[in-house]
């Protein structure tokens, strides 16, 4: 058993210690907001955070997160990054076919906890790796910087 | 408002037979009757059946139940609008639910349960609202009656019945009344200038769930005792399994069955990692068949040597052997493409006696209900559909492939089973979009006025590969010359000819199909034309249009927004397009810069767009930036390419797409219009990239005739 901390609770994983945490939490724990897109770190689509890192789920297995902290869009909403993010997410209206954007909420988060003021530049450098097919690309900087600024006031 | 996922809907009907009486204006769903039911309400000639889409609980709570599948394009936000607009729906209380399969719900514009061809609004404009508007009456009439007053003397407005002298109720106190009144056939319609939803910027009904994690997709659905299959899919088209070893598969703690069938093998287990783990233990040995030679180079010359000769025609006005005082001539080529939608393909199915279920991200609820049937046995009436959020669909998920598989796997398996399509195996799906080929020339004469235009177009042909068609009307297949064969430009000579080559690989829908290249083609050609003449590239154009006033209105609206001819920054150039299709009429104009890597830098692209009435303008915009983001990405990056039958790519590594850092800024200028309603999904992509391949040409003289750039 492999055990670590989920959204601030302790979870045991029977899963193989080679299982990606993606799978792991998506087939065992029933935690689906975190998405499946190409299974090898190349979309984005399944960012969570280890120990505050933005990190791909699909290419990290359950063992090498063990005694970590991970956090999934589930708990975006219990943090003032995250509330900020959302609420911008809505007010800009970004989501289209949406599949992509836990991994684009979870990436924005990381960049907004160590950067409150991003540029374009920091935006491209931290979203650059995050794919969407819908094109909510600009709508998705709009955002960011929304949240940067709701946070800020 | 809400939206339900698909469990949401599981729980409803379960409530619902509970709760006999609470709920009202008809249609309450009993879970053994539904299919007979809706089927009654859409007798032929009733024309209408507005209990199917609607229905208003006591508490006041609106919902709107609605046959298109979410794919990212906003319908269920359009669907409820135009439902809610009628009904003068207190916004706060409506929520969207998605239908099952029935043909109440067929597209009007397809006569199937289908999303696609940018026709959501285009065909329910008018049923939706009919609907909304008869519940609004019998509510109204419900009132008066209580009231004892004439219904001339009622209004509504936010979910209530106003009446005189102060009196009021809410939608959910009048159900009771409303639902035992006759449901008006022909209700009023509200005149477009009281719209309060309609053509307003309301934030999506969808969004909540999608910044959450909660929506549902096709990947996220659970049933008790899923298992997950992952297969070996054929490595080229048609090819035959001679062995399969599945000793190591089987050894693999956790793998539950190996199931053999047609289309390939599949690993079944517990969940997926371990259903990959052993399909990749899988040695499966196969007969590549006829189409194991195939490659990009021979499928480019089969269609290159195709425009040398004549083809079928298309269309011919007054006579392009004219003389001319000056000739120009060129071929354009583009590739096969992905859809690489961002949920892989995926299909959960469970067979059962007499019975069966499918979850599904699924563009085609009705025909696909109709091949689990068949593949069944079983009356369609005993096959439920359920349509899940779509991570995308771009015309992939029309496709079959995906249901076929999962039913026979989960028949065999006597499981339910989620097959879950890898990214590899997604990419490798054998449905594209097609390479297709143009050989164009114009003429001009001594004067520069053009004269003439002739287009060969060398495609496979689309609607044989989608089974509506088994031959092709006087050899023509309409998705492959739409774009040229329609073009709106009034050459006086004019003539179109296609010519039908199938490499083996068959053709899908792509978002904006035909369009996709040919407009590409077409409007890259045109510039040419026009530089030969000598013309300024949207002046030339604007003398082609002096009869088609919408097309040549977005024209002069770009080119008004973008300041076209104005002074640009040192190496930035503009280049121009324009495309009418699915019902709506868009220009773009492109600001681009060279890199020094000699690759394009898109920085800036004005779309002027008249869609007719809008709905949603928010969506409008967004729409179309999303057809931008599709089309550059292509142009830029996307190419399907085939060796020995094999595709050559695999994942996002190696078949890369737009992102972030590369997305221009957009702005996007509707025109104020009472026209028809048009499409939006996909009349924003074809303009792109000529608009883009034609600065290139003002940037550096070079024309680019194949793709990607």
């Amino acid at each position: 058993m492999i055990s670590l901390s989920l959204n601030g609770k302790t979870v045991q994983l029977s899963a193989t210690p080679d299982t990606p945490l993606l799978w792991a939490l998506r087939d065992e724990l029933g935690y689906t907001g975190t998405k499946f897109g190409c299974g090898i770190a190349a979309c984005g689509s399944c960012t969570v955070h280890v120990d505050g890192k933005p990190t791909r789920a699909c290419v990290t297995t359950i063992e090498a997160v063990a005694g970590k902290q991970v956090t999934t869009i589930e708990a975006m909403d219990s943090n003032h990054i995250g509330q900020a993010l959302q609420a911008a997410w809505i007010r800009n209206d970004v989501p289209q076919c949406g599949y992509c954007q836990s991994g684009q909420i979870m990436s924005a988060a990381a960049l907004l906890a160590r950067n409150p003021k991003p540029n374009d530049a920091d935006i491209d450098e931290a979203m650059r790796r995050n794919l969407c097919r819908c094109g909510t690309y600009n709508r998705i900087r709009a955002a960011i910087k929304d949240a940067a600024a709701t946070l800020s006031a | 408002m809400s939206t339900n996922s698909y469990t949401t809907r599981r729980d409803f009907l379960k409530g619902s037979a509970a709760a006999t009486g609470a709920l009202v204006i008809g249609f309450t769903l009993p879970m053994t009757s539904r299919f007979a039911q809706a089927a009654a309400a859409a007798t032929p000639g009733a024309g209408f059946a507005p209990n199917a889409f609607l229905r208003i609980a006591a508490s006041g709570q609106v919902t709107v139940i609605c046959g298109l599948s979410e794919m990212g394009q906003g319908v269920h936000m359009g669907i409820a609008s135009l439902v809610a607009e009628e009904l003068d729906a207190d916004w706060k209380s409506v929520q969207l639910e998605q239908a099952p399969v029935d043909k109440a719900y067929n597209n009007p514009l397809f006569g199937m349960q289908a999303t696609g061809g940018s026709t959501a609004i285009r065909g329910h404009y008018e049923p939706m609202r009919k609907a909304g508007a008869a519940a609004r009456e019998m509510l109204v009439a419900a009132a008066a009656t209580q009231w004892g007053v004439g219904a001339d003397r009622c209004r509504t407005q936010d979910g209530r019945v106003m009446g005189p002298d102060g009196k009021s109720a809410g939608y959910g106190e009048l159900v009771a009344a409303a639902s035992k009144l006759p449901v008006p056939q022909n209700p009023t319609l509200k005149d477009p200038g009281d719209f309060r939803i309609l053509g307003k910027g309301l934030t999506r009904i969808d969004t909540p769930s999608k910044v959450n994690g909660s929506a549902g997709f096709g990947i996220d659905v659970k049933v008790p005792g899923l298992l997950t299959a992952v297969m070996v899919h054929a490595p080229v088209p048609g090819a035959k399994i001679v062995s399969v070893d599945d000793a190591a598969a089987k050894a693999i703690p956790g793998v539950k069955q190996v199931v053999q069938i047609p289309q390939g093998v599949a690993v079944l287990a517990d969940g997926y990692w371990t259903a990959l783990k052993g399909r990749d233990a899988l040695v499966v040995k196969w007969d590549d068949g006829p189409l194991g030679s195939l490659s990009s180079e021979g499928i480019s010359k089969l269609l290159i040597d195709a425009t040398t000769k004549p083809g079928a025609v298309a269309r011919n006005e007054g006579d392009v052997s004219v003389a001319v005082a000056k000739t120009i001539e060129a071929v354009y080529e583009a590739p096969y493409l992905a859809h690489a939608c961002m949920e892989p393909m995926n299909c959960t199915a469970w067979v059962r006696a007499g019975e069966a279920e499918v979850w599904a991200p699924t563009q085609g609820p009705g025909p696909h209900q109709g091949i689990v049937a068949q593949l069944t046995g079983l009356p369609p009436e005993k096959v439920q559909v359920h349509t899940t959020y779509l991570g995308g669909g771009f015309g992939r998920r029309f496709a079959p492939d995906f249901i076929i598989a999962s039913t026979l796997i989960s028949k065999a398996a006597g499981a339910p089973v989620k097959l879950v399509y890898t990214r590899e195996d997604d990419m490798r799906g054998w449905y594209y979009r097609p390479a297709s080929v143009t050989r164009f020339t114009a003429g001009l004469d001594k004067d520069g006025n053009p004269v003439s235009l002739t287009a060969r177009v060398a495609s496979p042909a689309l609607s044989i590969a989608a089974g509506f068609a088994t031959e092709l009307p006087k050899g023509i297949d309409e998705a492959a010359v739409e774009g040229i064969g329609d073009m709106l430009y009034a050459f006086p000579n004019l003539r179109v000819e296609y010519a039908r080559v199938e490499p083996g690989i068959p053709p899908w829908f792509w978002r904006s199909v035909g369009h996709s290249q040919n407009v590409y083609f077409i409007e890259a050609f045109i510039d040419e034309v026009a530089a030969a003449a000598g013309k300024d590239p949207v002046e030339f154009r604007r003398s082609l249009l002096s009869k088609q006033p919408r097309l040549r209105g977005v024209l002069d609206l770009a080119a008004q927004k973008v300041g076209w001819g104005s002074p640009l920054p040192q190496g930035v150039h503009r280049g121009v397009a324009i495309t009418t299709c699915f019902g709506s009429f868009v220009a773009q104009v492109a600001e681009v810069a060279m890199g020094a890597n000699g690759k394009p830098r898109v920085q800036r692209i004005v779309a002027a767009v008249d869609c007719g009435r809008t709905v949603n303008p928010d969506v409008i915009h967004r729409q179309v930036e999303g057809a931008i983001a599709y089309g550059l990405s292509a142009a830029m990056y996307e190419k399907i390419t085939f060796k020995n039958g094999r595709v050559e790519q695999s994942n996002f590594n190696d078949y890369p797409m737009l992102r972030i850092d590369e997305m221009p800024k957009v702005e996007v200028h509707i025109v104020p219009s009472t026209e028809a309603p048009g499409g939006i999904g996909e009349p924003g992509l074809p303009a792109a990239t000529p608009a883009v391949i034609n600065a290139i040409f003002a940037a550096t003289g070079k024309r680019v005739r194949t793709l990607p750039i």
